[in-house]
This record gives C-alpha cells, sequence and structure tokens, in this order.
C-alpha cells in the first residue's frame, strides 16, 4: 500500500496545528503583559454572559441586517466544521467518507446535506458583507483606520470563506459514489452536471485536489487567524465570559490613590514615619496607563478581540461630528503596539527593550484622548463586549496625574474643586443660596 | 420670590435632634448655575407639595468628585468623595435624592467603595414614586397634546439603565410622547459628559449639541424633555444655535410636573 498521501497528510496536519499553538502561546503572553485584574468574582453571570451574548450572539442582532447574515456565517462555521473530522479521519487513514461506515446511510445523509446547505448560504451571506464592504462602501468600513492591512484583512477572511465553501461544495459534486446515494447531495447535485463530461480519472482527480485544498485552506485560515482581526472567532468566549459586570457608569477606583488618601486624611498616621519593619519600600505606581504593560491584562485581551467592526465608532459621538476619536482606533492601536512590544521581546531573549515608543502619543494623541465624552455609546454597542473606554479612561489619568497635562480649562475646573469643593469659582458657602433668590 | 421654599439642611434637623427620610443632593450646577437651580427649585416645590420630609446639605455639600475622576483626576475625585463620605456617614445618611445623573452614578456606584453605602435615587425615580403612590396627584394638565421628546441622560440611561421612570413620569402630562430615532441604549450624548463641560471640543465639524438637537427638532416636539442640567444647558444651546428657541421649549422633567401641577 502507499502511505504517502497518510504521511504527508499528518505533517501537513502536525504543522497546522504546531504553528497555530505556537502563536497562541505567544498570544497568551502577550495578553499576560498586562497588570493582573481579578475578574473572578460572579461566575455564573459571566457564563450567562458568555452564553448568551458570544454563543447566542445577542448583540450582533442589534442591528438585524448584519446580525442575520453573521449568525448565518457562524452556524455555518461551528457545524460545517464538524465535516472536518471526517476529513482529518480520512486523511489521516486513508479511509474515503468514514462517517457513511459508521453512522447510517440516512443520518450521514443528512449530516452532509445540511453541511451543504449551510456551505451555500455561507457562500451567499460572505458574498453580501463582501459587497457591504466594497461596493455600497458602508460608512463604519471607510474610516481612516480601515485603510491597508485592515481593509485588506477584512476582505481575504471573505476571500477565504468564499473559496473553501466552494472547495468543500466541488468535493462533493465530483465525489462520483458520493453523488450516487442520492442524499445528502442537497446542492452538490446542481454542481455536478458542471463536471459531467470529465472522463471518471479527472473526476477522482478533482475531487481529490478539492479534497485536499481544502484542509490545507483551513489549516491556512486557522494560521491566519492569528495575524487577523479573525481572532474574534476564538477571544469573543473568553472575552464576554471577562466583560464588566458592574454598571457601565461605574469606574474602577484607584486603590493606590485610596491608600494615598486614608493616610491623608487619618489625623493619627505620621506622614514621615518610616515603614514598619519587615515592610519593604514599595515601588512608586505609576498611575494610570501611557503604555499597553499598564493596561489591565483584560484590556489586551479586548484589544486582540476586537474584530474592527466600527460599530463602536459610528455610535460614538465625537466621531460623529468629526473628531479624530475613534474607539475603533483605539483598540486597533492598543493590538498593535502590543504586538510591537511582543516583537521586541522575542527579538531581546525575552525581556522588553526601551524602543522610545509607547501607546501615548506614537498611537493614540492627547486630542483623541480629550474628545470623548465617556457617553459608554462604544461599549454598549460592541457585539463582544470590548470596553474601548476604560482604555481611554486609564490613559487621561495618565496625562492628568503623571504629566499634569490636562487642557488649561480642566485644569481651572480641578483647581476649583479643589479650592471651593465646586467646578467653578463660587463660594461653597453660597451653595445655597438658590433658596432664597 | 412669592412663593416660600421650604428648604431645611442637615445641620436644622440635627439640632431638632431629628432625621429626615431622604437627602436631597443638589450637586454643583444645581446649586451655582442660573438654568439648573430653576430645575432645582422646581423639584423643591415637588418635594414640598408632596410633603416629603427632606433635607439638604447646604453649604456643608461639596463636589462629588465626578467631572474630576472623568477628567482623570482620580487623586481629586477620591478626596471630594472621602470628605463627603464622611460628613454623610456623620449625619447618618441612608437615602439620597439628586437631579444630577452624575452625582447619582458617582454616589450610587463609586462611593460604596470608598466606605459610603446609600440607597441613591434619581429625582425621575423619586417623582415616579411619588405618583405610583399616590401623593403626587396628576390629571389634566397644560401639556395635553403636547409633543414631548425625551433626551436620555448617558449617566442615568447607559449607565445605569434607567429608562422608563422619565418615560412614566412623562406619561402621567397627557402629553404626545415621541421617540428621537436615537433613544434609550442607543441614546446620543448631549456634549457635556466627561468633563466636555468645562472645556472646548477638540477639532470637529460639527457641536455633539448641535447633532443630538437635530435628533430631536427631527420629532418635531414642542418640547425637549431633560433629566440633566449638562444635557439642559447642551440642547437649550442647541435649539438656539437651530434659532428654533420660541418655538421649542427644553425643560427638566421636574420643571414639566411642577407646572403641571401649578406650582
Amino acid at each position: 500500500m502507499n502511505y504517502l498521501p497518510n504521511i504527508i497528510f499528518a505533517i501537513a496536519l502536525f504543522l497546522g496545528i504546531g504553528y497555530f499553538a505556537k502563536n497562541v502561546k505567544k498570544l497568551i503572553r502577550n495578553i499576560k503583559l498586562g497588570q493582573p485584574k481579578d475578574v473572578n468574582d460572579n461566575k455564573s453571570q459571566r457564563w450567562k454572559n458568555m452564553a448568551m451574548i458570544a454563543l447566542g450572539q445577542s448583540k450582533m442582532v442589534k442591528r438585524p441586517v448584519s446580525g442575520f447574515f453573521h449568525i448565518i456565517v457562524y452556524v455555518g462555521f461551528v457545524i460545517i466544521n464538524i465535516e472536518v473530522l471526517e476529513i482529518i479521519i480520512d486523511g489521516l487513514f486513508g479511509t474515503h467518507r468514514i462517517g457513511l461506515k459508521v453512522l447510517p446511510e440516512s443520518l450521514y445523509g443528512f449530516l452532509i446535506g445540511s453541511f451543504e446547505v449551510l456551505a451555500a448560504l455561507v457562500f451567499i451571506a460572505v458574498v453580501i458583507f463582501w459587497i457591504r464592504r466594497n461596493i455600497i462602501k458602508i460608512k463604519r468600513f471607510m474610516s481612516s483606520e480601515m485603510k491597508g492591512w485592515p481593509k485588506n484583512d477584512g476582505n481575504f477572511i471573505l476571500y477565504f470563506e468564499m473559496v473553501l465553501m466552494t472547495l468543500f461544495l466541488v468535493m462533493n459534486a465530483t465525489d462520483s459514489s458520493f453523488q450516487d446515494l442520492g442524499s445528502g447531495n442537497i446542492i452538490s447535485q446542481y454542481i455536478a452536471p458542471m463536471f459531467s463530461s470529465l472522463s471518471e480519472s479527472t473526476l477522482h482527480l478533482i475531487e481529490r485536489g478539492a479534497w485536499w485544498l481544502h484542509i490545507l485552506g483551513i489549516l491556512v485560515f486557522l494560521n491566519y487567524l492569528y495575524f487577523s482581526k479573525h481572532l474574534h472567532i476564538l477571544l469573543a468566549f473568553p472575552n464576554t465570559y471577562y466583560g464588566k459586570l458592574t454598571p457601565k457608569g461605574q469606574f474602577e477606583n484607584n486603590d493606590t490613590v485610596t491608600k494615598e488618601v486614608m493616610l491623608m486624611m487619618d489625623p493619627d498616621a505620621d506622614p514621615f514615619a518610616a515603614p514598619a519593619e519587615g515592610e519593604t519600600e514599595e515601588a512608586p505606581a505609576k498611575f494610570g496607563a501611557s503604555d499597553v504593560q499598564d493596561l489591565s491584562w483584560v484590556n489586551l485581551m479586548n484589544a486582540y478581540t476586537c474584530t474592527e467592526c466600527g460599530r463602536c465608532t459610528s455610535q460614538c459621538p465625537a466621531n460623529l461630528t468629526g473628531k479624530k476619536l475613534s474607539p475603533r482606533k483605539i483598540m486597533m492601536d492598543t493590538r498593535d503596539r502590543l504586538e510591537e512590544v511582543g516583537k521586541n521581546i522575542d527579538k531581546n531573549k525575552g525581556v522588553f527593550v526601551d524602543d522610545g515608543k509607547q501607546l501615548l502619543n506614537d498611537y493614540i494623541t492627547k486630542e483623541e484622548l480629550w474628545a470623548c465624552t465617556t457617553c459608554n455609546a462604544c461599549v454598549e454597542a460592541c457585539p463582544v463586549s470590548i470596553d474601548p473606554l476604560n482604555i481611554i479612561m486609564q490613559m487621561r489619568s495618565y496625562l492628568v496625574m503623571e504629566e499634569s497635562a490636562a487642557p488649561m480649562e480642566l485644569n481651572n475646573m480641578m483647581t476649583n474643586i479643589e479650592n471651593n469643593g465646586a467646578p467653578w469659582p463660587y463660594n461653597q458657602m453660597d451653595r445655597l443660596n438658590w433658596k432664597d433668590e | 420670590m412669592s412663593e416660600q421654599l421650604i428648604v431645611p439642611t442637615m445641620a436644622e434637623f440635627m439640632a431638632e435632634g431629628k432625621e429626615p427620610d431622604i437627602l436631597f443632593w443638589v450637586g454643583s450646577a444645581g446649586s451655582y448655575d442660573d438654568r439648573a437651580k430653576k430645575i432645582t427649585k422646581a423639584f423643591v416645590k415637588i418635594l414640598n407639595k408632596a410633603q416629603v420630609n427632606f433635607a439638604v446639605l447646604g453649604s456643608e455639600e461639596s463636589s462629588t468628585g465626578d467631572v474630576a475622576k472623568r477628567a482623570g483626576n482620580e487623586f481629586l475625585f477620591q478626596m471630594q468623595a472621602v470628605t463627603n463620605i464622611e460628613i454623610l456617614n456623620a449625619y447618618n445618611i441612608k437615602r439620597i435624592v439628586t437631579c444630577d445623573p452624575h452625582s447619582f452614578n458617582c454616589l450610587k456606584n463609586e462611593y460604596p467603595g470608598l466606605g459610603g453605602n446609600y440607597e441613591v435615587i434619581h429625582h425621575t425615580q423619586f417623582i415616579n414614586q411619588l405618583i405610583d403612590s399616590g401623593k403626587l396627584k396628576t390629571g389634566n394638565t397644560n401639556f395635553n397634546g403636547k409633543r414631548i421628546t425625551f433626551h436620555d441622560p448617558c449617566y442615568l440611561g447607559r449607565a445605569n439603565k434607567v429608562y422608563d421612570s422619565p418615560r412614566n413620569v412623562l406619561s402621567n402630562l397627557n402629553a404626545n410622547l415621541v421617540e428621537m430615532k436615537r433613544s434609550r441604549s442607543t441614546a446620543l450624548c448631549c456634549g457635556a459628559g466627561g468633563a466636555q463641560m468645562f472645556k472646548e471640543p477638540e477639532q470637529g465639524d460639527l457641536d455633539i449639541n448641535i447633532l443630538r438637537t437635530q435628533d430631536a427638532l427631527e420629532t418635531k416636539p414642542d418640547i425637549i424633555a431633560t433629566a440633566c442640567p449638562y444635557c439642559n444647558t447642551m440642547m437649550t444651546d442647541g435649539v438656539k444655535g437651530k434659532e428654533k428657541e420660541n418655538e421649542v421649549a427644553v425643560m427638566d422633567i421636574a420643571e414639566l410636573i411642577a407646572s403641571a401641577q401649578g406650582l
């Protein structure tokens, strides 16, 4: 017997999965560059959120048109991938359609039939997505941050899916023994006549070609994920699980600041006291964030999860009125900088060597940060529980608390609060004057 | 002014050895801003009419620190919060009502972590409760048939999911409530949040309050109802910018109810 195809298949599978695993490890390492954040509370609510938002696509359908087609692609992707199991077994053991041998013919026909229907629907949905991006040119896909790679990336994913679905259907259409079964070929029976003039051997060659290209395509696509916005198909699940549970308006209180404030307010505290025995002097904490390592690991996972759909930006009041701020760009910048930091670490044997760059200014400008109204429209709009506002706020904190770099009017406002307990220069003693006016 | 507002302070209650049922947190805008003061007074008229046993802190109140926090000054925020919490706890405050969604959000969500635990209610929720419990009677009003559109404040709506109370209150006016295209969870910000109230906007091609006013004017309203002093300012400016101030009024829900009550 000739084992060459089996060996080639095993090697391809090993390489494909191995390289992917290597990149997943890198992904996890990069996410862990973020600050620790305890998000292990309220597990039942977290599972529920994941089930509703990621598995159930509850936020996708807030926009019914794209939501509907996305669900087709999503369901298609998940279900058609059951077929990959058969392909892998066939590939490794040299069998042909092992499913037919272990499953009743009617069940097998039903399964493949539903895959075929889904494949056709996915193909149509993906074509519609392509038209939305390239012909209708929907506004949120045309923003300035969507030029170059992000635009190409979006289209590459669609081409990948078109090709994979086509190969799957062609593979079935040219499999004459499968066609002879007469069950399960719901779609491919209409493709089969296109190949009817070909000889048995040519047909077999095309079937084998489609089979091989299909599985190799899947392996290539798997490895494309890491380099693409398409990572959301995996990260949407942990990201919705670890999403914010507190009210959207609740911004975290900084614990380091609390310690300092409490010390200041404590009349018994001695500000010049030496640290107690055994207590080590802590490194002075940096307030807020100016680079990706200052952000929490959840912020960084958010950045890798972002699929650049732009629903956030299309709801952002600052962006809608022509300001530079785009919540999507905040997420893309965070991811791009994190990738840069990760590559720096790879290059320098596991340690980050200062490259004179940071997220602030080199990627995200002050002008963008100060344009935010903290209205939470972006957070509400995100279909996978990304929180761009949290990053914006940490960076604002850095600007104000580390660099005293707030716009002048805001400095005046804060001075007023410090001096007289109101953002305007009025005397606190006059707070109740309105009563008699 | 002819009508006498009854506004007792916590210090007065304390001196008499009594406690009010609820503290009215006036907030900085409600205390000093000329437009917002009218909202404060309208709400006090409602409290007086419904014979609510309330008090204010008066000169013992200070900025919640909310706007400092949104501007990025966590230190100033926490200083303000801890100082306010000391006073609130010293007076044994349990319940707080406020007309400002920013104070509402800050007191409700950000004070507990610093030792301030209170039941915090927005004035639209409180008025809704007064109506439901029969303490405030509604009937035929001077708003019969008027077109009213409600602008959701971000820090009441999206931030805390309070969408229904303001609408329930408005439904008592027998007016014609019309929703904007962007409402409830997708409502557009008025442009004042995140400390924008206190600075010039960044370079752009439109001011946010103008865009939001366009949303409101599309509903052809007689009245734009607000539930936040900052939104009120932004929408009032927006309506003036569109030169519609003679046709469209911008009023807080407290003012609408007070007016409907003939107060």
